[in-house]
């Protein structure tokens, strides 16, 4: 990647906030590059920083340590109506006095625009979010829905080079998000302006994104494409919070992970030290059940929870390991069976914690 | 309208006819004495006779010459009108101009300690009205803390002349009437979402644009609270303009007491509480109007 496609880099950002148990650090030295153009989806459980950093990028906090550049122009010190970065807030802030049509209009009068252009703009904008009709009413008189459009005209009407959207979608109800993830794509299709989406949605981030970002404790913890988070977590934590996995534990001997159940499944990515604990996952759709003793785990079926498409089948292995596999099809065991359950050796992994 | 709901109905004036009665003989019984009294003939020495006359009300305007019996408008009434109503427009807007920086201050305190400014807010009522008025001409007289400061300092030679004057009475009532502005607008920024404000900078406002497009119009109820808090009290006012502003300066408050006691002309004083009422019933309508109709156009 070249210097010109950077829309924002972060180097090694630090932001600590005072509290009565002492400093809680929200950010800590963080770097990170998003391209020009792309959907890139910061994703994490609460207070795991992804909100600060993306305060940081739009000028409401400063970093305690670190730069943040924008198009390779350094922001660090500008004030927010400096930068031309726009926000979608979490509660939408829209201006309850003003009209959808004034609301939208806010920005490009603020950047001083002559009014024929402000009124051009905020006609084609209105017409973008499909909100043409609503023009002269005022925030109160829309549903979540509709606020949520004229947020989001509101933050593109000045056509900043990135939009930062914080958790837009998350006071909406799942028909709507699933409506407005869709919308969101198309106008970042048809804007071609740099998305930053912020998020505690792993779905959300993984079917809206170009690259997603997952953070935890102020730090960043893999960078990449859904798919590639996805299949190869690089952590315990990002394969437990992305979709629902299986975690195996054991003790490295001989070139294998030997497992309290008694079974020894290849090491993945080379022999480990001896007598290293090692961490092992397996999707729960990488497994196959078979009859017992066909397969490299042997393990009693719990129970089967049903869920439209497919089903999960719980079940524990002969130390009380849980693990469930996915079922498309076919028929359903019985709780209390037997089963030998196998995998192709490509979908074991080994994690660090 | 169903038998439950009658007796609901029924119910409900009971329980407030203490309260009715209290308010109809308690406001309306005297308001309709001024009434009566404004249009009857002053007493020999206080008081009035019972014969029906307009003559306050011609009096509230009009002066007849003691020698000649010519009319001449009363100068001296009108300039009291004006500074009564001046003062109080200065003092609303003093009072906004101090106590927008004091509420925005404690609104966006942490919770916890917003208490106790708030508190601290409410402290100088603790003190009479008359001592706390006496305290400020200790500090404004010619001899006193702030003429003092000022020649120590080398700012001045010789002391200004404070006390006695309409910026006496200007300060005195700013300070007196400043919580009655500062706590309605604190009522009106702590319910403010302050991600308005963020939104507005986010969207190139400066931070006095931000003010002024979004806080300002957002606020003005609390804004509109404040100046009806001031200015009708104001324009009444009667102790600090007595005391601050020496016999010279008086206001509407001070030319009524007049009339009452050593102009002995209790017809005219009732005349005046009249028009004292009128004028703060057209200046709220107005204010109110106005304030609607800037809230509709947004």
């Amino acid at each position: 990647m070249t210097e010109d496609d950077a829309a924002v880099e972060i180097r090694s950002a630090r932001k600590e906030y005072p509290s009565a148990a002492g400093p809680v650090r929200a950010l800590d030295d963080v770097s990170l590059t998003i391209r020009k153009g792309e959907f890139f989806t910061l994703l994490g459980p609460s207070g795991c920083g992804k909100t600060t950093l993306l305060r940081l990028i739009a000028g409401f906090e400063t970093p305690d340590a670190g730069r943040i550049l924008l198009e390779g122009r350094d922001i660090t010190d500008d004030p927010p109506n400096r930068r031309p970065v726009n926000t979608v807030f979490q509660s939408y802030a829209l201006f309850p006095h003003l009209s959808v049509a004034r609301n939208i209009a806010f920005g490009l009068e603020m950047l001083g625009r002559p009014a024929a252009e402000t009124r051009a703009r905020v006609a084609q904008i209105l017409r973008l979010v499909r909100m043409e009709e609503m023009a002269d009413r005022r925030p109160d008189q829309l549903s979540g829905g509709q606020q949520q459009r004229v947020a989001l005209a509101r933050a593109l009407a000045p056509a900043p080079r990135v939009l930062l959207l914080d958790e837009p979608l998350s006071a909406l109800d799942l028909k709507l998000r699933k409506e407005m993830q869709r919308e969101l794509k198309r106008l970042q299709h048809e804007t071609g302006i740099t998305f930053v989406f912020v998020t505690h949605d792993q779905e959300e981030a993984l079917t809206m994104s170009d690259r997603v970002g997952v953070m935890r404790g102020g730090r960043l913890q893999q960078v990449g494409p859904p798919r590639e988070i996805y299949a190869r977590p690089v952590n315990r934590f990002v394969a437990d919070f992305i979709g629902e996995t299986n975690f195996l534990e054991g003790v490295a001997r001989g070139g294998a992970v030997h497992l309290p159940a008694g079974a020894a499944l290849p090491a993945p990515g080379g022999a480990p030290a001896e007598g290293a604990r090692i961490t092992l996952t397996v999707r729960p759709e990488h497994l196959r059940l078979n009859a017992p003793g066909a397969g490299r785990l042997e393990a009693t079926v719990a129970e089967i929870v049903y869920f439209g498409p497919a089903a999960h089948c719980h079940m524990k292995l002969d130390d009380g390991t849980p693990i469930v596999a996915r079922l498309e099809e076919g028929r359903m065991p019985e709780p209390g069976a037997r089963v030998g359950l196998d995998f192709a050796p490509g979908a074991l992994q080994a994690l660090e914690d | 309208m169903t038998a439950e709901e009658r007796r609901r109905a029924r119910q409900g004036w009971l329980l407030s006819a203490p309260a009715l009665a209290l308010l109809l003989a308690g406001a309306s019984g005297p308001l309709l004495i001024v009434v009566v009294y404004a249009f009857l003939e002053p007493g020999e020495y206080s008081g009035v006779e019972w014969k029906f006359s307009l003559e306050a009300w011609f009096r509230v305007l009009f002066e007849r010459d003691i020698f000649d019996g010519t009319v001449r408008l009363a100068d001296a009434h009108l300039s009291i009108f004006w500074r009564s109503v001046k003062l109080s427009l200065l003092t609303t807007l003093l009072t906004f101009v101090f106590g927008l920086p004091t509420a925005w201050f404690i609104a966006t305190r942490p919770a916890r300690t917003r208490m106790l400014w708030l508190f601290l807010i409410t402290v100088p009522f603790w003190t009479n009205l008359l001592i706390r008025t006496f305290a400020i001409m200790e500090v404004l007289r010619n001899e006193g803390i702030l003429n003092g400061a000022l020649m120590r300092l080398g700012l001045i030679s010789s002391p200004i002349q404070i006390l006695y004057t309409d910026v006496a009475v200007l300060i005195g009532m700013t300070y007196v009437y400043l919580p009655l502005m500062a706590l309605p607008l604190y009522a009106a920024i702590e319910r403010f979402d302050m991600r308005m404000a963020e939104a507005a900078y986010d969207l190139y406002a400066s931070r006095w644009q931000v003010l002024r497009k979004v806080v300002l119009p957002i606020v003005r109820p609390g804004v509109v609270a404040g100046s009806i808090l001031v200015f009708v009290p104001s324009l009444g006012a009667y102790v600090t303009p007595r005391v601050l502003g020496g016999g010279k300066n008086m206001m509407i408050g001070n030319f009524i007491e007049l009339q009452f006691g050593a102009g002995r002309n209790w017809p005219l004083g009732a005349a005046l509480s009249l028009i004292l009422l009128a004028m703060v019933a057209c200046a709220l309508t107005i204010y109110v109007r106005a304030a609607a109709r800037a809230g509709a156009d947004g």
